[in-house]
């Protein structure tokens, strides 16, 4: 305890460093601007905001991946509220009580109350976060190749037996992420593989960035365009330094179920399939069963819009820890994180406490100050955020393409990296517009690279039998966890056809 | 075409994809190397089979219209999105196509120019604006504090246009 004590002192050494300040603050400006642009989340800013932070040393660019990653949590409220359309998935349960809230004529209450929620939701999972990481890291230690491959397993199980979408689709998408991941030269036999046509750019292989932002930057884009055409109604937000201690000082009416809301989103938040989304809509669901009024949910009660917001922010610090601890990302913008660790020269996974405390505890310090940050620079900006969400998006289109091609570009300089780019874009907004989920792919062509050596140098251990992975104690457990994930949606199937009149209702 | 149609044609495309990848896979050795383990094949052959029997599960699933989309008679891309959409990528598969010509920075010029005017509609104040500060920024952005190249054209357009930048920035 006292170890954690100290560390975490020298992590707000850190994170205070003027560089790192500064990078800070930034990303949560950025944050919260790309948090509150319908369309665009926290995955979407880090992955083209990601070829910027070459510019920075490795430990003040993820404080700013970071901070973008929670001011967006905090952002994507502010949409919600105003336009009545969520300004990123996560957000979409705090529309619920928000909107109402804001057509009543209050919601300047419903900001006030959002934010503070994302406070405390946030607090309470980074200091979760700084009691859990270290010894799971140690814990984390004893880890093989075996259990390596394991966790890779279990993280890709769990879209499988916890996601809601399509199963073959599902599947697909994380397959297609791990044989694009291949591309290139193979590292253990140095062979080049998969060079379609000859094509000598596939040689350095695909980039996780090229799939990341032709997904999350052109695919989404093309997205939005479609969705919005461009044209979204506001409304009015009047604040007053007297009406934000009000909404404060009411606050405590639902301290409960913001606090349980936070314990809730941390959990939920580090499982691969899950994240923010599902945790707001879980807490939006228990704070409205807990309520003593659960008939005023959906009609404009705060509660409705504290507990989503609070489990939504500590979703995100939940998903860094098994990326941080394990090298397991907990989400597709920590897989995106982990991907930039590594182009940073860091691995992910237990030997990042020991081998590089300061970038480790900068982060975790960086997560308290962006907290604080968030929570102020959300109160006092939000007129001047309300009017940049009324920008049309013909503007933010062309210059958020820009950002695409140029980020494309930064990694391995290649044109044909651009082309491939502007493929993904559209294949996945064409996938994603027939129920395929485009996350796991992400997750995949992140992980790929890890998982395959894994799995290749375990076969070696074991000259070639498969059953190492079931044999050694840790790995085993972690392979059954993932085999039952994998096998509980034919359960469900089984269970559904010997009783057709229930129809699920996930 | 509607939401079915594509459906089928999206998961024929994408078995054919997996049949690709398991024959440029196939090249490789796909077995036991000895000593060295499973071949540099095995592990993408194999991922590619995955891929193939669930684009065949989706097809089968197609015909007994099990999901959701196989049922769907709705339009895939409505006309008025699909204007859009087909623009914007047209528009940034022009942007590639010219800049190994002109640079990136005058093929991102008329790319803003287009999308800003054309497509936005919006004045010409606001057009040039943004047509001017983006490669701008980018400019020094990339060139400058990352000292990252971007593609400059032919050496006509790159001597006339950037050599007197990178004596001031140089």
């Amino acid at each position: 305890m006292e170890d954690i004590i100290g560390h975490l002192a020298s992590g707000f050494g850190e994170a205070l460093q003027p560089v790192n300040l500064m990078m800070l603050v930034i990303g949560v400006m950025v944050g919260l601007f790309v948090g509150a642009l319908p369309g665009l989340g926290s995955v979407n800013g880090v992955a083209i905001l990601l070829p910027l932070t070459f510019l920075v040393p490795p430990n003040a660019a993820i404080i700013f991946l970071a901070a973008i990653y929670y001011g967006a949590m905090y952002g994507g409220a502010i949409s919600s509220v105003t336009l009545g359309i969520p300004g990123a998935s996560t957000a979409v349960a705090t529309v619920f009580d928000g909107r109402p809230l804001a057509t009543q004529g209050k919601a300047d209450v419903a900001l006030v109350t959002a934010a503070t929620a994302s406070f405390i939701g946030g607090t309470i999972s980074v200091v979760l976060f700084t009691l859990f990481a270290p010894p799971l890291a140690d814990f984390a230690l004893r880890f093989g190749p075996p259990e390596e491959f394991a966790l890779m397993l279990l993280a890709f199980a769990t879209f499988v037996g916890l996601g809601s979408d399509d199963i073959p689709k599902t599947v697909f998408s994380i397959l297609i992420g791990l044989v694009l991941a291949t591309i290139g030269l193979d590292i253990i036999s140095g062979r080049p593989r998969l060079i379609f046509f000859d094509i000598p750019g596939f040689m350095h292989g695909i980039n996780f960035l090229v799939l990341a932002i032709g997904i999350y930057g052109i695919g989404e884009m093309l997205w939005t365009l479609e969705q919005t055409g461009g044209n979204v109604m506001v409304h009015k937000v009047k604040t007053s330094l007297a009406g934000i201690w009000k909404s404060m000082a009411a606050f405590k009416n639902y301290m409960g179920i913001t606090s349980l809301s936070g314990l809730l989103g941390y959990f939920v938040g580090m499982l691969p399939a899950a994240g923010a989304t599902p945790a707001s809509l879980m807490a939006y669901g228990l704070a409205k069963t807990f309520s003593k009024d659960g008939d005023s949910f959906g009609k404009g009660n705060p509660a409705g819009v504290a507990a989503p917001e609070s489990a939504n922010n500590a979703a995100s610090t939940g998903s860094m820890l098994p990326m941080i601890t394990l090298g397991i990302p907990g989400s597709p913008t920590t897989a995106i994180l982990l991907g930039g660790m590594i182009i940073w020269g860091l691995r992910p996974g237990p030997l990042l406490f020991t081998e590089h405390p300061d970038f480790v505890w900068g982060l975790i310090g960086s997560l308290y100050i962006a907290n604080i940050f968030s929570l102020i620079i959300n109160l006092a900006f939000i007129p001047i955020f309300v009017r940049v969400l009324t920008m049309p998006f013909t503007i933010l289109a062309p210059i958020i393409f820009t950002l695409c091609i140029v980020g494309g570009y930064a990694p391995t300089q290649t044109l044909h990296d651009l082309w491939l780019m502007l493929l993904f874009g559209v294949v996945g907004y064409l996938l994603r517009k027939l129920d395929y989920p485009v996350a796991p792919a992400v997750l995949a062509i992140v992980l790929g690279p890890i998982a395959e050596p894994a799995m290749r140098q375990s076969l070696l251990l074991s000259q070639g039998d498969p059953t190492i992975f079931f044999t050694r104690p840790i790995s085993g457990i972690i392979m059954i966890i993932a085999i039952v994930l994998i096998l509980l949606p034919l359960v469900k199937l089984a269970r559904g056809r010997a009783k057709p009149g229930e129809i699920e209702t996930v | 075409m509607t939401v079915r149609t594509a459906e089928i044609l999206m998961a024929i495309l994408m078995a054919l994809l997996s049949i690709a990848f398991m024959m440029k896979s196939a090249e490789l050795n796909i077995g036991w190397v000895k000593d060295r383990g499973p071949g540099a094949g095995a592990w993408p052959f194999w991922l590619a089979t995955g891929m193939l029997i669930c684009c065949l599960a989706t097809i089968v699933r197609w015909f007994l219209r099990a999901t959701p989309e196989s049922r769907s008679t709705a339009i895939f891309i409505p006309s008025s999105a699909l204007t859009m959409v087909v623009s914007t990528v047209a528009a940034l598969a022009f942007l590639l196509l010219l800049t190994p010509w002109i640079s990136i920075y005058l093929a991102l010029m008329l790319f803003l120019v287009f999308y800003l005017k054309v497509m936005g509609g919006h004045g010409w104040g606001m057009t040039l604006a943004i047509t001017i500060a983006m490669p701008v920024v980018v400019f020094c952005l990339f060139e400058w504090a990352l000292t990252i190249s971007l593609p400059k054209g032919v050496s006509f357009i790159e001597e006339l246009l950037f050599y007197p930048l990178y004596d001031l920035i140089y």
